[in-house]
């Protein structure tokens, strides 16, 4: 299935879960923050949101700003 | 740091004892921070949101904030309320409390924020529960319309963003000053300890820098530097500075009772 992760498509298998997308991608799931389809997803339910074709994934996490 | 509680400067109901704030952008290596948050004594921080590069290893800039700060993420790269807003929730979802800095700005130029856009965003963030620092002009009205909204203090520029130009904005400051009830932080453009004193012997209620001490040759040392002059500023500003004489001379000395005098 095809996603659109921080504005590029993705292509990524059926049944994977938000956790598995991450962890598969070497993403630090403790240090960023998540929006699927424009709603933050909690950290604590990474593991149980199960991605969907066409899904818009925002990965984000803090850097240095003033 | 010397704590003088009396003084503190209490911002969405959290007290401060330091007045200068400081920002995470800009350092040659983000494990310095903790030893200018100590040497400045600043309680503040701000950080800024950004999509995770998946293909680069970058660091958490969040591991190198001690505990202590109260964390001021901002909404840079808002273009416009809506983005803003977006950002605010975000930051608040990844953990990082009800502060937020509002920051929307869609002048590449000049980088200058957009007073009207703010001012949305800051009425709806504030509905929201969230403790607003909108940056701003030095503008009245703006500032007026962003006390309506709900804002918790104004941040109005001194100068462009990362100029270290310093207080070009001085006499639209002091008009804020003067007439909002609301903490007035001056925010961006501050290039030397001397403008942030300055700006807090004014009447500022505190200065938020970051390029002129991330930039600086000696980070540590320049934070301990702006901690000492925004303390200077604000105990000259309790201490109600003295006249400024227009005319010739006002003599310190007696001018009676010279030497070979009559």
């Amino acid at each position: 299935m095809q996603l659109t992760v921080n504005g590029q498509m993705q292509l990524c298998n059926d049944d994977t879960t938000l956790l598995e997308y991450l962890q598969g991608n070497g993403v630090d799931v403790k240090a960023i923050v998540v929006e699927l389809n424009r709603t933050v997803v909690k950290a604590d339910d990474f593991g149980t949101t199960v991605l969907n074709d066409g899904d818009v994934l925002e990965i984000l996490q803090f850097v240095g700003g003033g | 740091m010397e704590a003088n509680n009396n003084d503190a400067l209490v911002i969405g109901g959290v007290s401060l004892t330091s007045r200068l704030f400081t920002g995470t952008g800009k350092y040659g290596s983000d494990t310095i921070i903790p030893d200018v948050c100590e040497a400045s004594g600043s309680q503040v921080i701000t950080v800024a949101l950004r999509r995770v590069d998946t293909n680069a290893a970058t660091g958490n800039v969040m591991q190198h904030i001690p505990e202590h700060m109260q964390l001021l993420p901002n909404t840079s790269g808002a273009r416009n309320a809506d983005e803003a807003v977006r950002i605010a929730r975000l930051a608040r979802a990844a953990g990082c409390g009800d502060w937020i800095k509002i920051e929307v700005i869609s002048d590449n130029k000049y980088l200058l924020p957009d007073g009207y856009e703010t001012a949305k965003a800051t009425e709806i963030l504030a509905k929201e529960g969230f403790v607003v620092l909108p940056y701003v002009n030095a503008d009245l009205y703006v500032a007026r319309d962003l006390v309506n909204a709900g804002a918790a203090a104004v941040m109005p520029l001194g100068a462009p963003i990362g100029s270290n130009r310093g207080l070009m904005t001085k006499e639209m400051v002091r008009i804020l000053i003067d007439e909002i009830a609301l903490p007035i932080i001056v925010d961006a453009g501050i290039g030397a300890p001397s403008q942030a004193c300055e700006a807090m012997e004014m009447g500022a209620a505190a200065c938020l820098v970051n390029t002129a001490i991330a930039a600086s040759g000696d980070p540590v040392a320049m934070g301990r530097a702006f901690g000492e002059a925004v303390r200077a500023g604000r105990a000259a500003y309790l201490a109600q500075t003295a006249t400024v004489s227009t005319g010739t001379a006002d003599a310190s000395s007696p001018l009676t009772g010279f030497l070979g005098g009559m």
